[in-house]
């Protein structure tokens, strides 16, 4: 339980002793460690039930607190899987013979600490502490390599980080004094329903956790970051990092929203969200690199993540839980099939030597195989089924009809078909056969395999959505007594 | 897990494992796809042989788990499933054999077989789906499948018909997904019966119930070529002649019409969409679509483009009889899926010998083929004359029995549509096969091949000759027990008497 925060941190410290070939070896050994600890955990929660976990036996307001439940816990798991598949193409796609690359590790197991421990912190200066560690470890990873363009995309993202993080420790500040707690359950139990205070700062946590979602019109730092920044790290970036503090944020609404929110504010960060899947999506189709369609395409995606807000707020009970449902689905196959897109991309960019999407002709002949990656990772992004983009898009669909809200149902629509208009502008590029060029590099099997692995996940996520939603569900308070076993 | 449980998955799987084999294979392994190719497609054709012997015999094969919250993953083998199965294992044996021979020395084999598999099982799925859910999961499953298809050959205007294509089936997949979505809202997961579920509803739902189905009837018709949502499919003519085949004889255009046989009947049932009215623009609809198409047909000088008006308005037939009210409408329309989808594939076929062993492309180019190729030649005139509905061919039953279901629906303006089409249908057949047979050859063919002894390469010249046999024999033998008439005359008691 508590490895999930130290091995990281172990690793992080170790790893910065060694160079890159050694600090691989090293990384390897901890993923395998990660992901044998995240699917035990997985599956005691599934067998037993979710818990609170307090850090070192010190309870609450003095220790660390950590909240162990279904959507934790899975979340947990799927940041293994994802970083585990980011790590090892890392290690292969990575030119050793670089000086700087052996900063890779530290910072990738930095991220890691980080990620574990939004996921499992139960109260809000933990989560700022995530928080920050995550940004300063991801702005760490764009900036790698030094160039001056990436060194530019890296400033803007710790800047719109760090505005973020800021706005969020302000609402953090005026609940602390409010309610003299920090604990996200302990705040919820006691907050009324008429307190300006309180209400604005769920507003200044919201706006800083938005502006670090990259929320339209907040997304301006996102597309260079994620665009410049090496394959694997674009993958973990857009895969997971975005996540977390989208994480924090509908923590934050689904406690205490329902007092301190309003229908405006819901409406609101819903239409943000909305105009995001359409603005994202056409500027993905106007792209001439193919990162950045992939990138535009993670604004598109989160926008999504937004239609949380609306279809929580002030609905029946079921329908609330179909909307999270929903979310929940949409956040971890768009991990899945997001990772997977950009690992493939950096496989097909390395393959014709160019980043434009017009010089893609004649790859679906050479390189079938990334290109099929790519495409079912596609294929989820686009909602089609049977894959996990789809089961999400369908709970969505039910929630926004049952909820009345209809002018969802058209966001889910149109964005769907958006998305299927910039996958397959890149299918047809590369499908064209006149190209004359067949200097064509095949990458090693690792990177090809890994890509399609993700791929493949998020779309048996679809077929298997039952039973991983089961999971989700489980809260925390069901086993509360177990609080010490220790998995 | 029980047979009855497994057969069906069985079904799915066959043609899905030689889809993920195939991609596997490396491109340069040609007899080894070949034969995974074939023993898949024959290894389906037993598959599906067993269960619709079992169908007939009254057995259940269905299997069902939950896959989201309220919606189930349900395959059911009832006997509109096993006709549209049945159908589509025949030829796709039939068109991998053709395909093997078409697609000799052509690169990216390797792709086109895996997603040919794909597309397969698709329709498979699409075959045996047990409700709407999983219908729509495979009906998308196809569009996805399809395109690497129609854009094989990569070309500038491939890649554009590819365009259209998936614009048009995607943007119908959507409209779909809308009704779907809503009509799972107002009535749950409705798995598909044969009477229907909504005999007795509150009236309240009456109005949207009716926009459902328009929902509904309208992203289907993208794919069944329906008028004014036709315009992929001339186009989509630039794929290769065993693609072209294969959507116009089983997958594409008949998953359209098939998944609209299913609304009416399974779904809404076609009591409930008699009462609500809906059944009768839909007739127009159909009926303008076949005289559309016949007439388009007529001005098209490419043979294929000519092929394809030609499938717009033979798939409006389908429809046509399903919006007949009264069981010998339906046999009418159930009946033309399967004899739509012979005599289509054979014509095709034809073409594709025509393009690969004489370079002919045009109608005009191809006076007096038939002396240099005799069989093929054959096969198209008996295609040809079974599509103008000429006796005992399939197209005569079809004909005939869709004109009694609309004198018995008292909508006697059927007839006039059906014998205007037949005139059409022969305005633009019959020339083929005078130029065919009585003209003498104009020109030299513009890029002639040989293959020894037969007329073309071996793996072509056999499939026109098989499809041939079967529409002159279920013409023939339809009122025998195992002819399609009487198969589709069994699902037309089972969908009227409750």
């Amino acid at each position: 339980m508590a490895g999930l925060l130290f091995t990281p941190l172990a690793w992080a410290a170790l790893s910065l002793l060694l160079d890159f070939r050694r600090g691989r070896w090293l990384s390897w050994l901890g993923m395998l460690i990660q992901v044998l600890v995240s699917l035990s955990l997985w599956f005691a929660v599934a067998g037993g039930g979710g818990f609170f976990y307090a850090l070192a036996g010190w309870e609450a307001p003095l220790g660390i607190a950590l909240r162990v439940d279904g959507l934790a816990v899975s979340f947990v798991l799927l940041t293994a899987a994802v970083a585990t598949a980011c790590g090892v193409h890392a290690g292969v796609y990575l030119d050793p013979g670089k000086s700087w690359q052996r900063y890779f590790w530290p910072l990738f197991w930095f991220l890691w600490a980080g990620l574990n421990g939004v996921w499992l912190g139960a109260d809000l200066f933990n989560l700022y502490v995530g928080l920050e560690l995550i940004s300063l470890a991801a702005v760490g990873l764009v900036a790698l390599g030094g160039e001056a363009a990436a060194l530019r995309a890296a400033l803007r993202y710790l800047f719109a980080a760090l505005l973020g993080s800021l706005a969020y420790l302000l609402g953090v500040a005026l609940l602390y004094g409010q309610f003299g707690t920090l604990s996200l359950t302990g705040i919820a139990g006691v907050v009324g329903a008429t307190e300006p205070a309180a209400a604005l700062a769920l507003l200044l946590m919201l706006a800083g956790l938005a502006l670090k979602t990259a929320l339209f019109p907040l997304h301006g730092w996102l597309p260079p970051a994620h665009g410049i920044a090496k394959s694997p790290v674009s993958a973990l970036l857009s895969g997971l990092v975005v996540k977390a503090s989208f994480y924090i944020a509908a923590r934050l609404w689904l406690e205490l929203g329902d007092r301190l929110g309003s229908q405006l504010l819901a409406q609101g960060l819903g239409a943000l969200g909305a105009a995001a899947v359409l603005w994202g999506s056409w500027r993905a189709f106007r792209q001439p690199y193919l990162k950045q369609v992939v990138a535009y395409s993670s604004v598109a995606q989160i926008g999504y993540l937004f239609l949380l807000f609306p279809l929580t707020y002030a609905v029946a009970e079921p329908v609330s839980r179909l909307a999270q449902q929903g979310i929940t689905l949409q956040v971890i196959s768009h991990a899945l099939a997001k990772a997977a897109m950009f690992l493939a991309a950096g496989n097909l960019i390395l393959s014709v030597r160019s980043k434009r999407v017009d010089a893609l002709g004649g790859v679906s002949h050479f390189l079938p195989f990334s290109l099929f990656s790519f495409g079912l990772a596609g294929v989820s992004l686009m909602g089609m089924p049977p894959t996990g983009g789809f089961a999400a898009k369908w709970l969505l669909l039910q929630a926004s009809l049952a909820s009345g809200q209809w002018w969802w149902i058209a966001v889910l629509l149109l964005g769907g078909v958006l998305a299927a208009a910039y996958v397959f502008r890149i299918y047809r590029a590369s499908f064209l056969e006149d190209s004359v060029s067949d200097d064509f590099y095949h990458p090693p099997k690792t990177l090809e395999a890994i890509p399609m692995i993700l791929a493949l996940l998020a779309l048996g996520l679809g077929l298997v959505a039952e039973p991983v939603l089961s999971v989700l569900a489980l809260p925390f308070e069901v086993a509360a007594g177990v609080t010490a076993v220790q998995p | 897990m029980s047979l009855t449980a497994l057969l069906p998955i069985l079904a799915l799987l066959s043609s899905l494992l030689a889809a993920v084999v195939i991609f596997a294979l490396p491109e340069s392994s040609h007899r080894l796809r070949t034969l995974v190719n074939l023993l898949a497609a024959v290894l389906k054709l037993g598959i599906v042989a067993a269960m619709t012997w079992g169908v007939f015999r009254g057995v259940d094969f269905s299997v069902s788990f939950s896959m989201l919250p309220g919606v189930s993953f349900m395959l059911r083998a009832d006997a509109l499933a096993m006709l549209f199965a049945g159908l589509s294992a025949v030829l796709w044996l039939l068109t991998t054999i053709y395909a093997v021979g078409y697609l000799e020395d052509s690169p990216n084999r390797s792709r086109f077989f895996g997603f040919f598999s794909l597309c397969v099982a698709s329709t498979m799925g699409i075959a045996l789906a047990g409700n709407l859910f999983t219908f729509f999961l495979f009906y998308e499953m196809l569009t996805l499948s399809t395109y690497p298809l129609v854009v094989h050959r990569g070309t500038a205007r491939a890649l554009q018909a590819g365009r259209n294509y998936i614009i048009y089936t995607l943007g119908g997949g959507v409209v779909l997904l809308l009704g779907i979505a809503w009509l799972h809202g107002l009535a749950g997961d409705l798995a598909f019966r044969e009477t229907g579920h909504f005999q007795s509803v509150d009236p309240a739902l009456h109005g949207q119930l009716t926009l459902v189905f328009v929902l509904l009837v309208a992203g289907l018709g993208v794919k069944a070529g329906m008028f004014p949502v036709h315009g992929w499919l001339p186009q989509a003519m630039v794929a290769p002649a065993p693609v072209s085949a294969l959507l116009h004889a089983v997958a594409v255009v008949k998953a359209g019409a098939f998944g609209i046989v299913r609304v009416v009947y399974d779904i809404f049932g076609i009591d409930f969409a008699y009462r609500q009215g809906l059944l009768e623009p839909l007739a127009w609809l159909a009926a303008f679509t076949v005289l559309y198409g016949s007439l388009r047909a007529l001005w098209q000088l490419d043979l294929k483009r000519r092929l394809a008006f030609s499938t717009i308005s033979q798939v409006s037939y389908i429809i046509l009889g399903v919006t007949l009210f009264g069981p010998l409408g339906t046999v009418g329309g159930l009946v033309h899926l399967l004899h739509q989808g012979i005599m289509k594939i054979t014509l095709f076929f034809c073409a594709g010998n025509y393009a690969e062993t004489l370079g002919v492309h045009r109608v005009d180019e191809l006076d007096g083929a038939g002396a240099r190729m005799p069989a093929t030649s054959i096969a198209f005139t008996a295609a040809a004359l079974g599509m103008i509905g000429v006796p005992p061919l399939a197209g005569f039953v079809t004909k005939w029995t869709l004109g009694a279901g609309a004198l018995a629906a008292q909508m006697e303006w059927v007839v006039l549509v059906l014998l205007l089409s037949s005139l059409l249908n022969a305005a633009y057949f019959l020339p083929i096969v005078y130029r065919l047979w009585f003209l003498p050859v104009a020109a030299p063919w513009p890029e002639e091949r040989r293959w020894g002894r037969l007329e073309t390469n071996a793996w072509l010249f056999w499939p026109p000759l098989v499809t041939m046999l079967l529409l002159v024999l279920v013409g023939l033998l339809a009122p025998t027990a195992f002819s399609p008439l009487s198969w589709a005359q069994l699902i037309a008691v089972r969908m009227y008497l409750p």
